[in-house]
């Protein structure tokens, strides 16, 4: 089985999807997000040098973890870092998971093109899925990456009805929120009314980019989005 | 022995209200009185407090718990308070002030209010929510500042009603330590919908705490209802009395395990037993209680209805101590916790077999009760629990520790879990927790927010804010308080872990 770096797995996550889950970070990211606030899961690291912090288990280890909170959870979300850079094993680990019935959810920055894994998506209930900027040029200086893949990934889960969640990170001038909401309806269409889509409220806690010292948006702000979201046709929006 | 000195103390305390005062020498003028028997063994295992009375008075002249047929009551009214059956919610509401004034308990406080949801239910047509919600304010306001004790216990569900959403919405309004409230909850009658909303309420008002319907339902042969600390009791009846043995004092008395098994803890669960069943005689053939309450003449309640309960506390500890020289730990090691079934089983033979006087609704026998403490209690945890401080990382192997030793414990057991603040935004979090807990044996399960105001001690709310009142020495409307305030020293309750992320 392949193994995959684990960060740390949390037993009883209330945050990390629909219902009490157990959430498992994965290390590495591809991209450097200005105000990622766990930036410790960032570094890719590799077997041949391990550390304290991060295990390399198979999916099977992994899931032994999973099985000691059933049935207290109704499913599992793998984020981190970015878990979709190690597709094979999300792939063991969900067809676990769905064996014992349990909703396998991804959390990804969406910057792997997920069509080329549809046996990943196969066994994947769903995506939450960040969108971190509309314009190219916004998201490259919030990330350094490319957003392509990420509006591509959004047509291609909604076309299969694999998205489980929109998340945009809200902070004014940095955040280009209200193209990114008008971009979601213009590219997924009436979906939007069942989708949910979580307005993020930026906070600097954690935070050692560049938007460190950035402050919150205020309360206005995000009832504003709230409000533009609903109009556009939104139904399921929270702000957290 | 009551000292004059102590009761002079009494009438010129200036913490106690004038209430408070009244009953308390009230207490002791019935402690002057010595009509029980009882033999010398029992007296020493009392003075080793390995079984204790929970200063339940000298001289019983009311059973400990009583949980009226309020159904019977809106439905006939009452002679003896020249109440009509009430006609419309206004009547309904002042009709249930004035009986619950009357119900007598150990503390002189209803400790049962009913399942207030079905008995609103009905007289609700006609009324927008917010008139409900403004009557109902008045309601619990009126029971929270003069039942000034929160060990009274209200019930609602199992069932969805617009009767309950309203009781939550408006719980979570006026922010009262009275009543405590439980949800019965059966994921076959129960909607998530409200089982949601009874999470997300007491993630700001600490109420209501979540029964295993399923697991508590057929208790008796009749309905059941939750009083007091979790105390599951027969509708129409209640509780006799009720004692513990305080299992880590039986403990320090054992030379050995063997010891222990052998000879104290049988001694101690004997003593208490047969103490018990004095307390019964006395109350049941001497008091006049059941020859004279209008509630008993009225048929809301009967005395076959009643039971005694018999309490356990600090099972942890008690392990703990017994494996101190192989250092394993209750809730930690398998050795530590199967001596703690072993206990359990020893408990539950015992009274599988001891006859219990005047009490045909438990079989003649005496039922489980895990006993959540009382405030003098110090290195005592309540119940079956796991100790505070002490709780496995994982809240999984928690919740699997308390179904199994929930098992053997009929007529009340509880744990209580602190959690974040998070935890608001995904009460479905919550309720996957419970359904998952219910499913593997849990009875019965409290949350509170880590930083809310109301507290939950053992079972019973207190407000940090009256805590801190009463430490400087101010009155405090509530006895419980007082309760509380030592409580949540001695337990160190504020290092209960707190759950969820």
């Amino acid at each position: 089985m392949i193994k995959a770096p684990v960060r740390k797995i949390i037993p009883h996550s209330l945050v990390d999807g629909p219902g009490n889950r157990t959430a498992i970070f994965l290390q590495g990211c591809n991209i450097r997000c200005a105000y990622c606030h766990n930036p410790e899961t960032q570094e890719m690291c590799t077997e041949s040098s391990p550390t304290e912090e991060i295990k390399w288990m198979t999916a099977e280890e992994v899931f032994k973890e999973v099985e000691r909170d059933i049935p207290f959870i109704r499913g599992i979300t793998v984020s981190g870092g970015e878990c979709t850079l190690y597709p094979e094993f999300l792939v063991e680990l969900f067809t676990l998971g769905q064996k014992a019935g349990l909703s396998c959810l991804i959390d990804s920055n969406g910057t792997i093109d997920l069509s080329k894994y549809p046996e990943l998506i196969e066994v994947c209930s769903g995506v939450m899925l960040d969108v971190k900027a509309w314009d190219n040029e916004k998201f490259n200086k919030l990330t350094g990456g490319n957003n392509r893949n990420v509006l591509k990934n959004l047509k291609f889960l909604s076309d299969l009805d694999k998205l489980e969640e929109i998340r945009i990170v809200c902070i004014p001038d940095e955040v280009d929120a209200e193209d990114i909401l008008k971009g979601i309806k213009s590219t997924i269409g009436e979906k939007i009314s069942y989708t949910n889509l979580k307005l993020i409220k930026f906070r600097n806690h954690g935070v050692i980019g560049r938007l460190k010292e950035a402050e919150s948006p205020s309360d206005e702000y995000m009832n504003y989005l709230k409000e533009l979201a609903l109009e556009l046709g939104f139904k399921k929006v929270k702000i957290t | 022995m009551v000292l004059m000195t102590d009761i002079l103390g009494l009438v010129k305390s200036q913490k106690l209200t004038y209430e408070q005062k009244v009953l308390s020498l009230a207490q002791a003028a019935e402690n002057t009185l010595d009509v029980l028997h009882i033999p010398e063994k029992t007296q020493y295992y009392f003075e080793k407090n390995a079984i204790d009375n929970l200063f339940e008075g000298n001289a019983p002249y009311r059973p400990r718990y009583i949980l009226p047929d309020y159904d019977k009551f809106i439905k006939e009214g009452s002679e003896f308070l020249q109440i009509e059956p009430p006609k419309d919610l206004d009547e309904l509401l002042n009709a249930l002030m004035i009986l619950y004034r009357h119900v007598p308990s150990i503390t002189s406080f209803p400790i049962y209010l009913g399942n207030l949801d079905k008995m609103i239910a009905p007289f609700l047509d006609g009324y927008t929510d917010e008139e409900i919600k403004k009557k109902l304010k008045l309601f619990l306001n009126y029971i929270d500042r003069t039942i000034t004790d929160s060990f009274c216990h209200a019930n609602l569900g199992p069932e969805d009603t617009r009767a309950g959403r309203l009781i939550l919405e408006v719980e979570r309004e006026l922010q009262n330590a009275v009543p405590n409230f439980t949800f019965k909850y059966d994921p076959d009658i129960t909607s998530d919908e409200i089982a949601e909303l009874a999470l997300y309420t007491t993630m700001f008002c600490a109420n209501p705490a979540i029964c295993n319907h399923k697991l508590n339902k057929d208790t008796y042969t009749t309905d059941y209802g939750i009083a007091s600390c979790y105390n599951i009791l027969p509708i129409g009846g209640g509780a006799y009395t009720l004692a513990r043995v305080v299992l880590p004092n039986a403990a320090k008395l054992a030379k050995d395990v063997d010891h222990f098994f052998d000879t104290i803890l049988p001694e101690c669960l004997e003593a208490l037993a047969n103490y018990m069943n004095e307390r019964i005689r006395f109350l049941v053939e001497e008091s006049g209680f059941f020859e004279s309450s209008f509630l008993v003449k009225e048929g809301l309640i009967h005395k076959d209805r009643f039971i005694g309960m018999y309490g356990i506390v600090g099972l942890a500890d008690c392990t703990n101590i017994l494996m101190k020289d192989e250092g394993k730990r209750y809730g930690h090691d398998k050795e530590a916790d199967d001596l703690a079934d072993r206990i359990m089983h020893t408990i539950h033979e015992f009274l599988s077999e001891f006859p219990a006087l005047y009490s045909p609704i438990s079989n003649n026998r005496f039922l489980l009760h895990a006993q959540v403490g009382m405030d003098y209690d110090i290195g005592i945890t309540a119940g079956v629990r796991i100790p505070i401080g002490d709780e496995p990382e994982n809240m999984s192997d928690h919740l699997r520790h308390s179904a199994r030793f929930h098992k053997l414990i009929p007529t009340g057991c509880s744990d209580i879990f602190a959690m974040e603040t998070t935890a608001r935004n995904n009460p479905s979090a919550m309720l996957d927790i419970v359904k998952g807990a219910f499913d593997l044996g849990v009875k019965y399960i409290a949350f509170y927010e880590e930083n809310g105001d109301l507290v939950r001690i053992t079972g019973y709310l207190v407000k940090r804010s009256e805590i801190e009142k009463y430490k400087k020495g101010e009155q405090v409307l509530q006895n419980t308080t007082h309760l509380g305030a030592p409580n949540y020293d001695n337990n160190k309750l504020q290092n209960r872990k707190v759950r969820g992320v």
